[in-house]
């Protein structure tokens, strides 16, 4: 069973192809890699996958689901949900409500319910603090609950923005370089917690990564894109051996 | 006893502030302590206190630039009135006709919110900000020339002058172009004013504590991001203008009946106000409701104690609101606060161990 189905997506920016007739399928559970040298084109596919761009051609499927002519809202509403890799939290929000801005769409109670106050205002807020707490939980945030999330260190700030995504409850959760900025000590934990969020999430995980120990250590298989178009995709263990890949990471 | 949240600790404090200036003003006016020249700042300063608030909601909560906010009085100013020489045979007891004025006030200024809103809500920043500059000298000017009256055959308007209408001779002019509205009741009192503050505070604080006002601080803070966990920014940004503007919009309402006659000249609904306005919220604090409350009662009132001055005014006037920009955001003005509120705090700290 196919969580996602990529099939043929391009976009240019002017004259630069940065995503070129690309094809990705993904089964449901799997955790799968998307590496590539610097601008390669990685983030632009999570922008295409999004919606944040708009595709020249192609189709995406999240589950039996055409996405192409979605909204951003939309798509995740759907059931993808993403972190970015230059980090993008609610600065100036506390770590908790982050997470609670992330249930926004799980938080079943009105504009007027809330003005007001009624019953009903007390028991979702009730509900989704305690959602919140279990998500920050498992990124190790729970001590944190309370600070401004721009005072997080930079490796929890990545953590705080999986716990967001994680809260919008997708299907297929996208991670933009999570280990970037991280020591090998953090970075061994956010493997586990990966691996954890995989396991009792029921999770489909796609991630962007330039640690290869990462890489190997966690995704099943993984795709190579090089100058915006497939250089070849497999089992992770060949893929990493492969010649024209260690070729593309170090030049010619 | 229950422990109560940050946030609702804050808004509780804000409605006892309110509620004990109010207390304390009514005391001393009964013991006749109260000069006439400050009986008559009462009711503008709720006034000036609900437009601070309310534009703080823009501004501060969803962090949007608008130089308009005095439009929305005006149109909540005019329609209240209307409303209140329409009905001013009809219905006879003031306080309901009033407490309706205000609603019509409100949805009024708020429908205009919502009308400017959908085209504008596509600009940001700088556009913006002149948008509703624009927006804000429009409605002034527009109530300027119109002219409205009422008659045994219906309702008349004309933008030239009020004889073009062709009132019958039982018609009653209502807006006189430029010379505006009269005789209108004055429904407008202090204890008015302070239950609207009041109703101000607690939907602007309920709705900044709700998933909607998390919603509303995200966009703030991270538009991509937000749209990324699935919050509706157009949907959210109306909310905003509407609710702000049916806020000011009932302030505007208190105005007008707070004396019989009502134009639009001089400087009460123009950009001049729209930004006297913003420099409250400034002051008091990007985002700070509390600090929009006091900063809106003390900078409203100063200028028209410093009348003395005669000529020096507005120049000391300006040199105070530069101490008071400097003591909110200058980087060592904000260590020495932190520090004196973890004194404070300390100090209360040692007395419930000592109690416990
Ligand atoms: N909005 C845009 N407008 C113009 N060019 C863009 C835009 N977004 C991306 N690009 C270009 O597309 C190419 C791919 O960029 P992308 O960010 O997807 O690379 P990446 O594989 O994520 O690289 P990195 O590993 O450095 O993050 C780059 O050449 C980049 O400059
Ligand atoms: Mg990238």
């Amino acid at each position: 069973m196919n969580m996602l189905e990529v099939t043929n997506l391009s976009i240019s920016f002017g004259g630069l192809k940065a995503v070129n007739e690309f094809n990705l399928t993904i089964k449901k559970g799997q955790l799968y890699g998307l590496i590539g040298p610097n601008g390669a084109g990685k983030t632009t596919v999570f922008n295409l996958l999004t919606g944040v761009y708009k595709a020249d051609t192609g189709t995406i499927v999240l589950d039996g689901q055409d996405l192409v002519k979605l909204s951003t809202i939309e798509i995740n509403k759907a059931g993808i949900a993403r972190t970015f890799q230059n980090i993008r939290l609610f600065k100036e929000l506390t770590v908790i409500d982050n997470v609670k801005v992330g249930l926004h769409n799980g938080t079943p109670y009105s504009t007027f319910d809330g003005i007001f106050r009624l019953p009903k205002y007390f028991k979702a807020e009730k509900e989704i603090t305690e959602k919140a707490m279990e998500l920050l939980k498992v990124m190790g945030l729970e001590a944190e609950a309370n600070f401004t999330a721009a005072n997080l260190p930079y490796g929890k700030q990545r953590k705080l923005e999986i716990a967001r995504a994680l809260a919008t409850s997708p299907k297929l959760l996208l991670l933009d370089e999570p280990a970037a900025g991280m020591n090998p000590n953090e970075t061994a934990e956010l493997m586990n917690t990966i691996r954890f969020v995989r396991d009792n999430f029921d999770m489909t995980i796609l991630l962007i990564e330039h640690d290869m120990k990462l890489v190997s250590g966690i995704c099943e298989e993984v795709t190579v894109l090089n100058f915006g178009t497939e250089l070849t995709h497999g089992i992770t263990a060949d893929v990493l051996n492969d010649e024209r890949v260690i070729k593309a990471y170090l030049g010619d | 006893m229950k422990k109560l949240s940050k946030s609702t600790k804050n808004s509780l404090i804000n409605y006892g502030m309110v509620i004990a200036l109010y207390v304390v003003i009514m005391i001393i006016q009964l013991c006749g302590g109260l000069s006439n020249s400050m009986k008559g700042f009462l009711v503008p300063v709720c006034i000036y206190v609900i437009m601070a608030v309310s534009l703080n909601l823009v501004v501060g909560i969803l962090g949007e630039l608008s130089l308009g906010h005095a439009g929305f009085m005006c149109i909540g100013a005019y329609s209240g009135a209307i409303f209140s020489k329409l009905t001013e045979d009809t219905i006879t007891v003031a306080p309901i006709r009033f407490t309706i004025a205000i609603i019509i006030g409100a949805v009024f200024a708020a429908l205009f919110g919502a009308l400017i809103g959908i085209p504008v809500l596509r600009l940001k920043g700088d556009y913006l900000a002149i948008v509703t500059l624009a927006f804000g000298e429009i409605i002034k000017n527009l109530v300027n020339v119109i002219n409205f009256g009422v008659d045994s055959n219906g309702l008349h308007f004309s933008l030239k002058s009020a004889m073009d209408m062709g009132l019958a001779e039982d018609g009653k002019i209502i807006i006189k172009g430029a010379q505006g509205i009269s005789g209108t009741p004055q429904d407008s009192n202090f204890t008015v004013g302070i239950i609207l503050v009041l109703i101000t505070l607690f939907v602007v604080q309920n709705l900044v504590n709700s998933r909607d006002g998390r919603a509303i601080m995200a966009i703030r803070d991270n538009r991509i991001a937000a749209e990324s966990v699935g919050i509706n920014i157009t949907k959210y940004k109306l909310m905003v203008f509407t609710i702000s503007a049916a806020l000011a919009g009932a302030a505007g309402v208190l105005y007008s009946h707070n004396f019989s006659t009502l134009t639009s000249a001089g400087d009460k609904f123009n950009y001049n106000a729209s930004i006297m306005i913003l420099v409250y919220v400034v002051l008091g604090g990007i985002g700070n409701i509390r600090g929009s409350v006091i900063a809106a009662v003390i900078l409203y009132i100063l200028p028209e104690k410093l009348r003395f001055l005669s000529d020096y005014r507005m120049l000391v006037y300006a040199v105070v609101l530069i101490v008071v920009m400097l003591f909110n955001w200058s980087p060592k003005a904000k260590e020495f606060k932190e520090m004196v509120s973890y004194k404070i705090k300390g100090m209360f700290a040692k007395k419930e161990e000592t109690q416990a």
